[in-house]
């Protein structure tokens, strides 16, 4: 029986490729004393990457994803472990096809080399594959494969050889102690281990392993099927196990993938198959592995024909037979994203699961360097497991979510496409108006939030043209001209938006003012009843996010941001004031109704006795006010750049104070606006910057050129790095940009939604300072300008008004103007509405 | 030309180690999946190759409809036809399951031929039973050899070759006959893309039997005690080499 040692500096649980690489991280970046442990035996402990097909296409829609696909690649290279292959992705509908071109945007958008390519290209590499079922093909030389348990090894030793790691197979964890809200102790069947820090790293098992120390890592295991048929002569004929191109047929959720004299035809189409990870069999109890579960033949038996159907010389040979088939075991998350990070409920508990081989070595390093550090060198906000709220980490929500998306694998996702499922979670309390309005419901955080109302569609006739309809279905799914309609009103007259699901908490105690003014950039030492908007760094100075802080009290700050990112937040200031401080939750609390426009003053002025003239009520200016019956904390400031204000009102009161507002704003025409307005085209004319899309902890306040006169003298965490960046020249530069054209090579007028390359007029790639490709961050209707408004970080040199450039959208070139260099917005650049 | 068919069982993996449902009545299947025992794979495959001259091979199953994977598992190897009797697991002991098979090989081929020889495996993988291929032989009043690893047919005479104590038995028994087959004697085959695809196609013939099943009088299934296995870690590296290569030679693999 193996036993452990009784203490360590850290525990990792898991011994497939992010465990590996985590240790071997780890003690690169000078951690010692590290004990890894599995309960199965190496160097296949019999988890997801025993049977993984381990091939790597490095294209992904999201830049987190593909960043961390990117840096595994490198280290498996370095590793020697990395045979490349190339890899098509074929198209047999004109649909597929499109998404194709769309994937050739991502590809250049991160700068990796692909092209779309005919059916006859694609026979050239693959002789075997009948070109008359398909009408195109996405071709990516980089494309390759990986032996994940190698590597896997290597790394183990490269870490033993450090002196660093101690590795103990056969035993299982039975149990983790939890003291004073912190790990203490992993308990396994080799004997105790005492820890301040434990990982995470069991993949499918990850749940079952989190719950022992009352924490939630949501993941599900999930069935993918996989078989393996041979002997292929057409393989065998060529040495080593893989010399013919990767095959992804698309539109049948299918790869085809050489491996040896074999072909594995791995399948994402059938009906999700979900298990729980205390289900999972032990090793005793499984007849390959615990994760190569048995294969149920039913659920493959189309995917077999499709598979015929593409290479019928190869799959047709009756002496090709099934040699293996599993349904194995792979982890999937209700965002499709990794679960990374220190967990939320146990301090020193930390989560690296829901990760493939394709990112596996990445997020070894990534993990290790937030271990390390507190802020890795690429931004993991969508992969950060404070991400979830509790109901999502509902194993309803879980079950939910993975059962929707896992046929979307290799599905066509529109970018703004909304869940079907575990929808209706949080109702903002002005629902019921929204749903009379007609609202159009999109979902963020769970909260349901109106991204335009049908009630408004009158405006359309109003305005006509200058509501940019748009032609192309796709530029035109999941959006409505309404949008556009509701802004114009907006400008015009007055809007009032529910914003409901923002994320706040108050930070109260003595010493509030130094904690928050530690955390933030802005001046918070400030006479209360001012708001400010402020970045939040990490230590080296990229912007972990971006956020309104209200003081309300000598010892009382009140901190607004976004519900996507509310929780990360709020675990970003809990770990980084003193224990003392109270920090409240204060979400469920107050409800928040914009209000916005020319006439706003006089409709909060009919239902309020409170002085809100320019002079009394400036701008940045919080308090509270009475508005009919009720008491509401209203604060000025503007996210959509017009006078107005966002009234915090308690959540049982939220549906009268939404009436009240109404009620004032009937003789003034108010409209309500749908969150398309606030997050889209109210503030790209504005110029505004938004979390996850311009600001990451990869970029800084003066590339996103939000940098103010002065640095304030009080420290704040990334204040030295902030002040380094000042004195340099930045790298990169964010700019606004506009389309000058719009029409394609067919006549059809298009509109960017965002991921797009920005290359010079002739189709030459930009790459900034840090080596990245321009591209475009936001996109969106800029209706009072009558434009369409990208934003993207561009080359220093290419950052000049004026500058003529162009946008690839669907492999065309469209002509674009650099319109602001800096956050100067093209729609009031002078800010008087806002301050009128 | 022979016309032969084969009869299987759906059974739990039992190939690691056995799980029992709460009851103790049956072999939990939940974690291994399901398929029929080695020794009807063999039957499958002895059938598959002794129909390949112009004969046809069926395959029966009497159980609940999801015996049909199994079915076809086998239709996808080669075998050209289906029965399942659907019958209530539970309810059916050996001689009920006996008697319902009876029924499908005097019903004959789909084409009315009768079945020349019926092949099964030698015992069940789940319940051990060692009585379903006696049992129907006696009801066909059909002679019967048991344990069989390979057989070869001609002029209406089957030969069997299996393993008995004293050394290999080979015996010849006319036809129609009932042979039980052990693993051993033939390689199972693999399903090919295309068998799959046809065997998915397949019409499954489903039947009802009109025998009154008396049951199987089980009390409960019991697992052996479990062998503690022992594992001896003879080096690490090259240095392990000599002491593999003595154990190889106690094993009797190899001669220094």
């Amino acid at each position: 029986m193996a036993t452990v040692p009784t203490t360590a500096r850290c525990v990792v649980i898991g011994a497939g490729i992010v465990g590996n690489s985590l240790v071997y991280h780890l003690a690169k970046l000078g951690w010692r004393d590290i004990v890894q442990i599995d309960k199965g035996p190496l160097p296949n402990p019999g988890g997801s990457t025993g049977h993984a097909s381990n091939f790597i296409f490095p294209v992904d829609h999201s830049r987190e994803m593909t960043d961390l696909t990117a840096d595994s690649m490198r280290q498996y290279k370095e590793l020697g472990v990395f045979t490349e292959s190339g890899g098509f992705e074929v198209a047999r509908t004109e649909e597929r096809m499109e998404e194709l071109r769309r994937r050739m945007s991502s590809a250049k958008a991160w700068g990796i080399e692909a092209s779309l390519v005919t059916p006859e290209e694609v026979v050239e590499k693959v002789p075997f594959l009948d070109p008359s079922v398909i009408i195109g093909a996405f071709w990516c030389p980089s494309v390759g494969v990986v032996d994940s348990l190698r590597a896997g090894t290597l790394m183990r030793e490269r870490a033993m050889e450090l002196g660093a790691l101690n590795v103990v197979s056969t035993v299982e964890v039975t149990g983790l102690d939890v003291e004073d809200g912190a790990i203490r102790r992993v308990r396994t069947t080799g004997g105790d281990i005492e820890a301040e820090t434990v990982v995470i790293a069991c993949g499918v098992w990850s749940p079952k392993l989190a719950a022992m120390a009352g924490a939630t890592i949501p993941l599900t295991p999930a069935v993918h099927q996989m078989i393996s048929v041979g002997p292929v002569s057409q393989l065998a004929e060529r040495p080593g196990e893989i010399s013919f191109p990767i095959v992804r047929d698309m539109d049948t959720f299918c790869y085809e993938r050489q491996h040896g004299s074999d072909m594995e035809v791995g399948s994402y189409a059938h009906r999700p198959i979900l298990h729980d990870a205390e289900e999972i069999p032990s090793i005793e109890q499984s007849k390959l592995s615990p994760t190569e579960l048995p294969f149920t033949s039913d659920d493959f038996d189309d995917q077999l024909e499709q598979a015929l159907e593409l290479m019928p010389e190869v799959l047709g040979n009756p002496d090709v037979e099934i040699r293996y088939a599993i349904n194995g075991l792979l982890s999937l998350t209700p965002d499709g994203f990794p679960i990374l990070g220190e967990t939320a409920e146990v301090k020193g508990l930390w989560s690296a699961a829901a990760v493939w081989i394709k990112e596996g070595p990445g997020v070894g390093r990534l993990v290790a360097e937030w271990m390390t550090h507190g802020n890795p060198e690429y931004d993991a906000h969508q992969s950060d497991i404070a991400r979830f709220y509790d109901s999502q980490r509902t194993r309803e929500h879980v079950k939910a979510r993975t059962s929707e998306a896992f046929n979307k694998t290799y599905g066509i996702v529109h970018p703004s496409e909304q869940w079907a499922s575990s929808r209706d979670v949080r109702r903002s309390p002005m629902y019921d108006q929204e749903q009379a309005l007609g609202a159009m419901f999109y979902e963020t955080a769970h909260w349901e939030r109106p991204f335009w109302y049908a009630a408004n569609e009158a405006l359309l006739g109003e305005y006509g043209d200058r509501v940019m309809p748009r032609e192309a279905e796709w530029d035109s799914r999941w959006w409505s001209p309404i949008i556009n309609a509701e802004h114009l009103a907006m400008r015009e007259r007055a809007a009032a938006v529910d914003l409901s699901a923002f994320s706040m908490f108050d930070v109260k105690g003595p010493g509030a003012k130094d904690g928050v003014q530690g955390v933030v950039v802005g001046q918070v030492d400030v006479e209360p009843g001012r708001v400010v908007y402020t970045p939040v760094l990490d230590q080296r100075g990229g912007f972990r996010s971006d956020l309104t802080v209200m003081r309300l009290g000598e010892d009382h700050y009140r901190v607004v941001t976004g519900g996507m990112t509310g929780n990360q937040d709020r675990k970003w200031f809990r770990d980084h004031m003193p224990a003392d401080l109270v920090v409240e939750d204060t979400t469920f609390a107050y409800t928040t109704i914009g209000l916005w426009g020319p006439r706003a003053r006089d409709i909060l002025g009919k239902l309020t006795d409170a002085d809100i003239s320019h002079e009394a009520f400036g701008f940045s200016r919080c308090r509270e006010i009475q508005i009919g019956n009720q008491t509401v904390l209203a604060s000025r400031i503007s996210y959509v750049g017009e006078l107005g204000w966002e009234l915090y009102v308690p959540m049982a009161e939220g549906s009268s104070a939404w009436d009240l507002v109404f009620e004032a704003g009937r003789e003034h025409d108010l409209i309500a606006a749908g969150i398309g307005v606030y997050g889209t085209t109210g503030r790209l004319e504005k110029g505004y910057r938004a979390h996850g899309a311009e600001l990451d902890t990869e970029r800084s306040i003066v590339e996103a050129g939000m940098m103010r006169p002065r640095v304030k003298e009080a420290d704040f965490i990334g204040r030295e790095a902030y002040v380094k960046q000042r004195g340099e020249d930045p790298l990169t530069v964010l700019c606004t940009l506009t389309v000058d054209d719009h029409t394609s090579s067919t006549g059809v007028r298009r509109y960017m939604l965002g991921g797009e390359p920005i290359v010079t007029s002739d189709g030459e790639p930009l790459v900034d300072g840090h080596g990245r490709r321009a591209y475009v961050t936001s996109a969106g209707s800029a209706p009072s300008l009558g434009k369409h408004i990208l934003m993207a970080y561009l080359p220093p040199d290419q950052a000049v008004v004026g500058n003529k450039l162009a946008v690839s959208y669907m492999e065309e070139l469209y002509p674009v103007t650099v319109g602001a260099a800096d956050a100067t917005s093209l729609f009031d650049p002078e800010n008087s509405r806002v301050r009128s | 030309m022979v016309n032969v068919l084969v009869c299987i069982k759906r059974v739990p993996d039992t190939s690691e180690s056995v799980l029992l449902t709460d009851d103790a009545m049956a072999v939990d299947g939940r974690h291994v999946g399901y398929t029929v025992s080695p020794h009807e794979l063999c039957a499958v495959e002895l059938a598959v190759q002794a129909a390949a001259d112009g004969g046809t091979a069926g395959v029966v199953s009497v159980g609940s409809g999801d015996a049909v994977e199994q079915l076809r598992d086998a239709l996808a190897v080669g075998v050209q036809h289906a029965v399942l009797v659907e019958a209530d697991d539970a309810a059916f002991g050996p001689a009920d399951v006996a008697a319902a098979l009876a029924e499908v090989v005097e019903a004959g081929t789909p084409d009315g031929t009768p079945y020349d020889l019926v092949l099964l495996g030698n015992d069940a993988a789940d319940t051990g039973d060692f009585q379903v291929g006696i049992r129907l032989a006696y009801a066909l009043g059909r002679p019967v050899v048991s344990g069989v690893s390979t057989i070869a047919v001609s002029d209406g005479v089957v030969q069997t070759t299996g393993a008995g104590p004293a050394g290999t038995e080979v015996f010849e028994v006319p036809l129609p006959a009932v042979v039980t087959v052990m693993e051993g004697g033939v390689a199972p085959r693999y399903p090919s893309v295309m068998g799959r695809v046809k065997a998915k196609k397949a019409e499954i013939d489903t039947r009802t039997p009109s025998v009154t099943p008396r049951g199987n009088g089980r009390v409960r299934l019991k697992l052996p005690p479990e062998q503690p296995s022992q594992v001896v870690v003879l080096g690490e590296g090259a240095a392990a080499a000599p002491a593999l290569v003595d154990l190889f030679e106690t094993m009797g693999v190899l001669t220094k």
